[in-house]
Order: C-alpha cells, then sequence, then structure tokens
C-alpha cells in the first residue's frame, strides 16, 4: 500500500516537471547544434553554472534582497490602501456610481509611463520605484476588492438581515468574508505585478536590483549571467505566487476545491 | 388566537424598461405584484400559500419578515405592526443561504450570535437543533460538503436555534429530488409537533400544501389577492400513515385546491412569462436595494 503511494507520488511529480524538463532540454539542444547563436543564447547548462557563480560569490543575494525590499514595501503599501478603500467603494454604492468612471479610466493608464513623472517628483531613489510598484498593483488589489464586496450573494445579505444582525456585524460576517476570495485573487495577482514593475522600473532607473542586474549583464556582455539572472526573477515569480497561493488557500478552505491534487 | 395578520397589503415594483424595449427609454412603470391580501394565522398553526409563479407568494413572505415594507396596509404579529426583521420570525429559503465560511455548526450560532448568548450556551443550543434536523456528527462540515437535502436540514436547524415563534418557510424543498422532498416534509411535521412554532410555507406543490398544512391559502395571478382558504381535514397523526397520500381526504383537498388553482394558472400564462421574469428579477433588486442601505 505505502509501495503504491510512492509510486503515484512519482507519477504525479513526473507529470508536473516533464514539460519544464523538455523545456530545458530544447534550450540545452538548440544552441548547441546551431539553431541559434550561442553567443547570444547560451545553452540552459552555462546559465544555470553562472548561477551558480552568481550565488557563491553572493552577488545575486545582494541584489535579490534589494528587490524584494522594493517589491514587498511597494506591494505592502499598496495593500493596506487598496483593500479599505475597495471595501469603501464597493460597500457604499453611490460613491461607487461617482467612483467608476474614472477608475475606469485610470486602470487603463500604462502605468509604466508614469514612471519618469516619479522620477521628476520623488528622485532616482528607492522611492520612486516602491511608488510605482504600490500604485501598480493597487489596481488590481483595488479592482478585485470592489468586485467582491459588489458581488456578494444578495441572498446571504436577505438571510443575515432576517436574522437581525447589525450593520457593522453585516460588514464583519457576510461582506468580509464573502468577498474574501475574490481579494485575495487580486492579491496574487498584483504579486506577479510588483515583480514585473520592479524589473521594469530597475531598468529604467537604478543602480541595483536584479533589473538593473539584467540590464548590466547585457551591456557588460555577460551573456550567461543575464540569462542566470532571467532565471533568478522567474524562480523566485514562482515562489510568490507559491506564498501567496498557500495564503489564499489557508483563508478559503471553505471553498470546494475544483482541482483535487 | 390570531399569530399573524395581514391587512389589505399592496405592493408595488418599479420595473426599469430597458432601451431596446419599445416603448424606447427610460420610462419607469409600475407594476402591482399584490392586490390587497388579508390573512390572518393563528398561533401553532401550519398554513400554506400556493398559487401560480410570479403570484406574489414569495414577496408576500418577504413583507412577513419584515424584509421589504408594504405600499399599502399592515401586518401585524401578535397585534403589533411589522417594521423590520426580527429574532420573532425564522425564515427558510429555498436556496438554503447557508454562509459557506462557517460549518455546520457555525450556521446555526449566527442568528445566536445576535442574540448575544455566549459562547458554550451557543454550541450546546446548536448541537441540539442540529440534532433535531438528523445531523448530529456533521457539525464540522462546510456546506460545500453537504448534500442539497442535509444544507436545508441546516438552513431549518438555523431558522428554528433562535427560538423565533414563526418560521417562514419560502419554497423549502422545490430544489430537492422528489424522495430527499418527503423525507424532509415528514420531518418538518416532527419538527412541528416538537416545537410548537407557526409555519408559514409557501409553495407552488398542491400535494405538499396538503400534506402539511391545517389550511391552505390559494393566491391569485398577479396582482395577487387570496382568493380562497381550504381546511385540510387530515389529523396529525394520520399524516404519518404511509397511504395517506392516497386517502379519500388527501384527494379529496387536492382535488378542491387544484380545481381553485387551475383559473389562477392559465390566467398567470396569459399574462406572460416576460412579465414573470421581469417581477423576479426586480424582486430580487428590492431585496439586495434595501439590503445596502
Amino acid at each position: 500500500m505505502d509501495l503504491n503511494n510512492i509510486a503515484s507520488q512519482l507519477r504525479l511529480l513526473t507529470q508536473k516537471l516533464l514539460a519544464i524538463v523538455v523545456f530545458l532540454l530544447i534550450w540545452e539542444i538548440v544552441p548547441r547544434v546551431g539553431l541559434a547563436d550561442p553567443v547570444f543564447l547560451p545553452p540552459a547548462s552555462s546559465a544555470f553554472t553562472s548561477l551558480g557563480h552568481l550565488i557563491l560569490s553572493g552577488e545575486l543575494v545582494k541584489h535579490t534582497s534589494i528587490s524584494l525590499q522594493r517589491a514587498f514595501a511597494g506591494f505592502a503599501i499598496a495593500a493596506v490602501t487598496a483593500i479599505p478603500l475597495g471595501f469603501a467603494v464597493g460597500w457604499f454604492k453611490t460613491f461607487e456610481k461617482y467612483m467608476d468612471p474614472l477608475l475606469q479610466t485610470m486602470r487603463q493608464l500604462p502605468i509604466l509611463a508614469l514612471f519618469p513623472v516619479f522620477i521628476l517628483l520623488f528622485g532616482i531613489g528607492e522611492l520612486s520605484k516602491i511608488v510605482i510598484i504600490a500604485i501598480a498593483c493597487f489596481w488590481s488589489i483595488f479592482m478585485n476588492t470592489v468586485s467582491g464586496v459588489m458581488h456578494v450573494d444578495a441572498l446571504l445579505i436577505k438571510s443575515a438581515r432576517s436574522m437581525g444582525v447589525s450593520h457593522s456585524d453585516m460588514f464583519k460576517k457576510v461582506v468580509l468574508p464573502a468577498a474574501a476570495p475574490s481579494v485575495f485573487t487580486g492579491l496574487r495577482y498584483a504579486g506577479t505585478v510588483a515583480l514585473m514593475v520592479l524589473v521594469a522600473a530597475e531598468m529604467i532607473g537604478a543602480n541595483s536590483g536584479l533589473g538593473f542586474f539584467v540590464f548590466m549583464s547585457e551591456t557588460r556582455f555577460a551573456i550567461s549571467e543575464m540569462y542566470a539572472t532571467i532565471v533568478a526573477l522567474t524562480i523566485l515569480g514562482v515562489i510568490v505566487n507559491y506564498i501567496l497561493v498557500v495564503l489564499e488557500k489557508r483563508a478559503t478552505r471553505w471553498k470546494e476545491e475544483i482541482v483535487h491534487s | 388566537m390570531t399569530k399573524i395578520k395581514a391587512e389589505n397589503i399592496k405592493k408595488m415594483f418599479k420595473i426599469r424598461s430597458n432601451g431596446n424595449s419599445k416603448n424606447n427609454g427610460n420610462t419607469s412603470k409600475e407594476l402591482l405584484a399584490l392586490g390587497g391580501v388579508n390573512l390572518s394565522i393563528n398561533k401553532g398553526e401550519f398554513l400554506s400559500i400556493v398559487g401560480p409563479s410570479g403570484c406574489g407568494k414569495s414577496t408576500f413572505l418577504d413583507l412577513v419578515g419584515g424584509l421589504t415594507k408594504p405600499n399599502e396596509g399592515n401586518i401585524y404579529i401578535d397585534g403589533k405592526p411589522v417594521n423590520g426583521p426580527g429574532l420573532d420570525r425564522g425564515i427558510v429559503f429555498q436556496q438554503y443561504a447557508l454562509f459557506p465560511w462557517r460549518t455546520a455548526i457555525g450556521n446555526v450560532e449566527f442568528g445566536l450570535e445576535s442574540k448575544k448568548i455566549a459562547k458554550n450556551e451557543r454550541i450546546e443550543i446548536a448541537q441540539k437543533y442540529l440534532s433535531l434536523v438528523g445531523l448530529s456528527g456533521f457539525e464540522e462540515r462546510y456546506p460545500y460538503e453537504l448534500s442539497g437535502g442535509m444544507k436545508q436540514r441546516v438552513a431549518i436547524a438555523r431558522a428554528l436555534a433562535f427560538d423565533p415563534d414563526i418560521l417562514l418557510m419560502d419554497e423549502p424543498f422545490g430544489a430537492l429530488d422528489s424522495q430527499t422532498r418527503e423525507i424532509l416534509q415528514r420531518e418538518l411535521l416532527r419538527i412541528w409537533e416538537e416545537t410548537q412554532k407557526t409555519i408559514l410555507f409557501i409553495t407552488h406543490s398542491i400535494d405538499e400544501a396538503v400534506f402539511l398544512s391545517d389550511r391552505v391559502a390559494i393566491m391569485t395571478a398577479r396582482p395577487g389577492v387570496i382568493k380562497n382558504i381550504v381546511d385540510i381535514p387530515l389529523s396529525r397523526a394520520v399524516r404519518f400513515e404511509d397511504d395517506v397520500r392516497t386517502s379519500n381526504e388527501f384527494v379529496r383537498s387536492r382535488h378542491e385546491l387544484w380545481g381553485l388553482l387551475k383559473e389562477e394558472v392559465v390566467k398567470a400564462q396569459q399574462i406572460g412569462v416576460k412579465t414573470t421574469l421581469k417581477i423576479s428579477s426586480s424582486e430580487k433588486a428590492v431585496a439586495q436595494g434595501e439590503a445596502w442601505t
């Protein structure tokens, strides 16, 4: 029985990793057989060797920690502002009516276009980068929170009212938990956005961080280091997403799991 | 002794015409859902309302529940006018309306929390009512882990737990399969006997109404008024016998009710499917709109 279990676990793991392994193999083979110029696309193994060197030299750790600090600061500022504001806008319908056109317009604004503005306002230092990450994250958290609050099942509201709940209890006991899944969807998406905007901002104006390092490696023509950093960024993204998914699952464990794994 | 008294209840809904309708634009029409309902329900009585769909049965139940206000007329409970929801009335909805983030026992505790009952006592009471509806051992299950019948049992336990005098049930078994429905109908009769509640029950099933009720009120097609009230001459003991549904009294009552209802169903169909849809969506809008303010 135990052996069966291990076998099925192994099969599951193979299933999950197969496509990734195939992708890495193609990456390895394509430059080696000359389908791509190995100068511009070194094989996977050399990117991973560089990654090892960068980790051992401590260089990668330095840039990663700076990047994470920026991303986390921006993300946190966005979360603590967007969630309360989202609940307020979703809860007070009239407010939402007035705000909606502005919000819909602002949402279409390509956020990176604002980066030069922030550099003007906040300088080239940390603040401008944190602000742009915060604003980018803000929208996804805010929009999802508003929509979560507005789409609380009317029947649940009715049911709670029939049991004589106060306004504050209606919010605490019905609206808050009902909107939670949507808020978490926003947070998860914001995690991805944070890393994306971080890299772009660091490429445009920074002298540290992973985005800066990718850019620098390219200008120094340290191509395998550049790929190594891109790989590191991807792994970072996977980890951040994983953490947010775990938090989400823990907060919404009352939801039916559609995929059983 | 009269428990619930409805006097000349009228309820109007505003219907917003959409741009794509013929009278292009924003004329808001008023639709009379209830056209003067008069009804008295005695203490401890089981009264059902049957009527064609869209006749305003559920609207009436919402009014008794205090979830909406009538445009005209008054509803009295123990002689006092209703002005809002209260813990003297428990409502059971067709779609269960359980809070999915709460376990079965957490759901049953909900109304008790409004009553400011201490945690220990709450759990005790909730367990008692879960066992009354036959769900001992399912306390920690979330609604998604329960079948439709079990969810409705939880909803019934929840409505009973805060000990209201009146149970308002809005087609509670309408979404269940027929076997589960029959089982729950029997259970409800048993619970009614044990708890001595006054029950106002909405259904579109004549069979269900005859099986459960002391009296059945027939509502007309929109605008809904009470057309007739029929006494059901079945003793409580007889109802638990297996062949009650084929007994003479049962068949005769069902026949009488169907005779009265048939006309209204035809009328309702002439009013049209279109308006039926409209009214149900406007009911929702009202429920929601008033909830947010």
